[in-house]
């Protein structure tokens, strides 16, 4: 199964959601777009998750080019894709690696968002591209949370650097570069333990380990990456915009997707923060990882409607 | 934990306020804000929906037609539909006899925290004299096993697995034989995380249901969950029955809109929240703590103009005099504390105040109350000349003689003395500045509090906790009423 598909299949249970609801909007063919009708549609947009502001600019859109028109489905739609394009729109952004020696990787979130999980599985991706892979076990806080790792590393064949429980998670960063330089490991990722934006210590702690890995590489890490739990709500946006504060993000995991979360709250991440997604989990193993395309996220996530637009009445 | 959701209202009711008498019409502007506000909490759409027709069909009409102040009005519909919205509550684990096994089942999304969860069960039942299992049913997760063990030792609770096990159901069927063999009375199912979606994962938490019979069954949910919170509660209670929910990582700034939509959906009771990663963060979860900190909001607003009505204006008038001339006595504090005092309950009126919810966390009101009376007490222990200036009379003797008088320990004088410095200072930079200015300074002022929480309030918390033999008490009556009528001599008592 191809990458993207992996993405459709976790973008499906979403687009039913949502196209249900929009065919509702639809009971016959056209509709008069009035504001009980804009209100209808903030309703569907907003259980995206997306946000008020992205919301209420699609509505505004919508109003613009439609208020007072009987009108048929795809148009409305081709306007939200449109926007929504226009939103996310970015470059396809995946890995930047090291012009030379190992490109390290940084993971950061809150509190079971999907950090290690999104670790072993952009590590199965390294490796299936035949990069040399070494894990840095980062997190020493949570209860076997290096153990976790470790059965990572060893079902999928990487390196791994541990450190004790309770030793500071910016020396296990330190001695993870240190050996994936001395070993001429291609990528070094470091996990680090879940946190809530709102802690100042542990924030502290995060620019720590960034502040120790540049030790050792001054351009590193090449990417740290937000990873993000698709169920999230507007918290979302306070994650993204802390994180970022406290490191530098280049952009976000998306994990969970193939539940029933939208996963919309990128929209308003990207509105408010600027903050990319790069990727996207879609399951629990290794390989439920596929790279985020803006064009074919807001494809996906109506191409079921445009399929039925013709006489859309369902 | 809800001070996100809070700011958004406080912002609505600052646009519902101020415009005198409300119409229809402007009553549901401010309305949509409330609207907006929780729908920027997470709280459902639906649910939301459901709420403000509620609301409206409460407010609307009659209640701003005969209100003379609409606006609070509007704000108790709103903190009452709130409570109605995420209660009743029923904290119990409707544990059964300790020569019986009850059964806990923990159950949730990926990562929710039903691991962590499970612990701070168990350390809650531990300290409450039962001997809880704790059984590791996720056989999917790497370590998940690991982390149950690692997390019982911390504990020093039991922790049954069966590492060659593949089947959670086989495994909960040894742990309720192992509970019998080692004297368990409850039995503490962590089982793996999963998708409401995911058919044949959801099939398996009904044969490890069916196996266990769990007497609760136990919803773990992240509150930072979004619009999707509703569709996955709906899922696990329509396959499981839930008993109760379990709203972890409030420590943050989630919203957590989640509690209400939750509620409002399954019906099924939120228990517990849990307030961090230490396994001793797990608290009751009471409604209407959380929609008087819904409202109770950082609206200091509110607080002014209720206090404007309520101070005696001449009074005020004579004291805002006394300011501008940099006077500030601790005649006045202690009128102001009276005032304060008539406002309302202290936590009320405390929660009013911005950053102050928080502090306020720590403390119930019997000891705000108790707090406010011990220094009402210190105060009236003074004579005049010391009450006009504490900082320059009040020697270590005389530091003693107040104590005694008020029932406390002289280090409380002195703190009471110190803070009213820091006070009096403020008070009199205040004078002659304009509402705005004002607030500025009373927030400058909170951020300081709000940095050093385990200053004043905690401390007269422990303090308090000393109690004084009847003896004791009466001696200081005595000492007191006689201080009383030396300062009646004295004639100038500010009273
Ligand atoms: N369905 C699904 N589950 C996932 C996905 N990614 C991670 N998980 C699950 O989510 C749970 C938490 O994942 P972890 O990788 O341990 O999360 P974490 O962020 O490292 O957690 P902490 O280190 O405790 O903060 C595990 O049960 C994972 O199997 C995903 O894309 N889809
Ligand atoms: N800040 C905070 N973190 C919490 C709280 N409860 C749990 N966590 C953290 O959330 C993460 C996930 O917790 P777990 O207990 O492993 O979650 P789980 O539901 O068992 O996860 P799976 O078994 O993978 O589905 C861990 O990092 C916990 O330390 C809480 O109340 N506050
Ligand atoms: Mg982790
Ligand atoms: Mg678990």
């Amino acid at each position: 199964m191809g990458l993207f598909d992996k993405f459709k299949r976790g973008l499906t249970k979403t687009v039913k959601i949502l196209n249900t609801d929009v065919r509702d909007l639809f009971k016959s063919e056209g509709r008069l777009i009035d504001d009980e009708f804009l209100d209808e549609m903030r309703a569907i947009l907003f259980k995206t998750d997306m946000g008020f502001v992205s919301a209420e600019e699609i509505v505004a859109e919508v109003a613009k080019n439609f208020r007072g028109r009987v009108v048929q489905l795809e148009d409305v739609v081709r306007t939200w894709k449109a926007k929504l394009g226009e939103l996310m729109r970015q470059d396809a952004s995946p890995i930047r690696f090291a012009a030379s020696g190992p490109t390290v990787i940084m993971v950061c979130g809150v509190n079971g968002a999907g950090k290690t999980t999104s670790i072993a599985k952009l590590a199965a991706m390294f490796k299936s591209e035949g990069k040399s892979v070494l894990l840095g076990a980062g997190d020493t806080f949570r209860a076997a949370a290096v153990e976790q790792l470790t059965i990572w590393s060893q079902r999928l064949g990487t390196e791994i650097v541990t450190g004790d429980p309770g030793a500071h998670p910016a020396s296990v960063a330190y001695r993870a570069v240190e050996q994936a330089v001395a070993k001429q490991i291609d990528v070094c990722i470091v996990d680090t333990a879940g946190r809530l934006q709102t802690q100042k210590n542990l924030m502290a702690e995060l620019t720590k380990i960034q502040t120790s890995i540049r030790k050792l590489v001054p351009e590193a890490p090449h990417e740290v990456l937000l990873v993000l739990d698709a169920t999230t709500g507007q918290n979302g946006v306070s994650q993204a915009a802390n994180f970022t504060q406290s490191v530098d993000c280049t952009g976000i995991v998306l994990a969970k997707l193939d539940g029933t979360a939208k996963g919309g709250v990128v929209v308003a991440i990207r509105q408010q923060v600027g903050l990319p997604v790069k990727y996207v989990g879609v399951g629990e193993k290794a390989e439920d990882l596929a790279l985020f395309q803006p064009e074919e996220f807001v494809d996906a996530l109506f191409a079921d409607i445009e399929a039925k637009a013709p006489g859309a009445a369902g | 934990m809800f001070e996100a959701l809070q700011d958004g209202l406080s912002g609505a009711f600052k646009t519902l306020r101020g415009q005198g008498k409300l119409s229809e019409s402007n009553m549901r502007d401010g309305l949509k804000l409330v609207e907006r506000s929780l729908l920027e909490a997470d709280v459902s759409f639906p649910v939301v929906r459901d709420f403000m027709k509620r609301i409206t069909d409460e407010s609307v009409g009659e209640a701003v037609l005969k209100s003379l102040n609409p606006s609070q009005q509007v704000v108790g519909v709103v903190y009452q539909a709130l409570i109605d919205f995420m209660g009743p509550v029923d904290h119990s684990l409707h544990l059964k006899g300790k020569n019986e096994l009850t059964v806990l089942m923990m159950c949730g999304l990926q990562g929710s925290g039903k691991t962590t969860t499970s612990g701070k069960l168990g350390r809650l039942l531990k300290a409450a004299g039962r001997s809880p299992l704790m059984v590791a049913c996720d056989l999917q997760r790497p370590a998940a096993i690991d982390q149950l063990h690692i997390i019982g030792e911390q504990l020093d609770v039991p922790v049954f697995s069966d590492r060659t096990q593949k089947d959670p159901v086989a495994v909960t069927k040894a742990a309720q034989a192992h509970a019998k063999k080692i004297g368990a009375d409850v039995l503490i199912l962590d089982t793996a995380g999963r998708l409401h979606v995911d058919e044949a994962l959801m099939e398996e938490l009904k044969r490890v249901d069916r196996q266990a019979m769990p007497d609760q069954v136990l919803l773990v949910i992240d509150s930072m969950t979004g619009q999707d919170a509703v569709n996955s509660a709906k899922a696990f209670n329509d396959a499981l029955e839930l008993d109760g929910v379990i709203l972890t990582k409030l420590d943050g700034d989630a919203r957590g809109g989640a509690a209400l939509s939750v509620k409002h959906v399954t019906g099924v009771p939120i228990k517990f929240i849990g307030v961090g990663e230490h396994l001793d963060a797990l608290e009751e979860f009471h409604p209407d703590r959380m929609a008087g900190r819904i409202l109770g909001q950082g609206d200091i607003l509110t607080l002014v103009e209720k206090a404007q009505r309520e101070f005696d204006q001449d009074e005020m008038l004579a004291q805002e005099e006394r300011l501008k001339k940099g006077e500030f006595t601790l005649d006045d504090f202690r009128k102001q504390m009276g005032q304060i005092s008539r406002l309302g309950p202290l936590q009320k009126v405390m929660g009013m105040i911005p950053g102050m919810g928080s502090l306020m966390k720590h403390l119930d009101d019997v000891d705000a109350e108790q707090g406010m009376k011990r220094m009402l007490g210190i105060v009236d222990s003074m004579t005049a000349d010391e009450k006009r200036n504490p900082t320059k009379v009040i020697d270590q003797n005389r530091r003693r003689r107040i104590a005694s008088g008020a029932g406390v320990e002289p280090h409380e004088v002195n703190e009471l003395v110190k803070q009213f410095s820091a006070m009096s200072q403020v008070m009199t930079a205040m004078a002659g500045k304009g509402v705005k200015d004002r607030m500025k300074m009373v927030r400058e002022l909170q951020t300081g509090a709000m940095s050093n929480p385990a200053g004043q309030l905690t401390r007269q918390k422990q303090s308090s906790g000393k109690r004084l033999s009847p003896q004791e008490k009466a001696k200081l009556k005595k000492q007191r009423e006689k201080e009383l009528r030396k300062r009646r001599r004295d004639g100038k008592g500010g009273k």
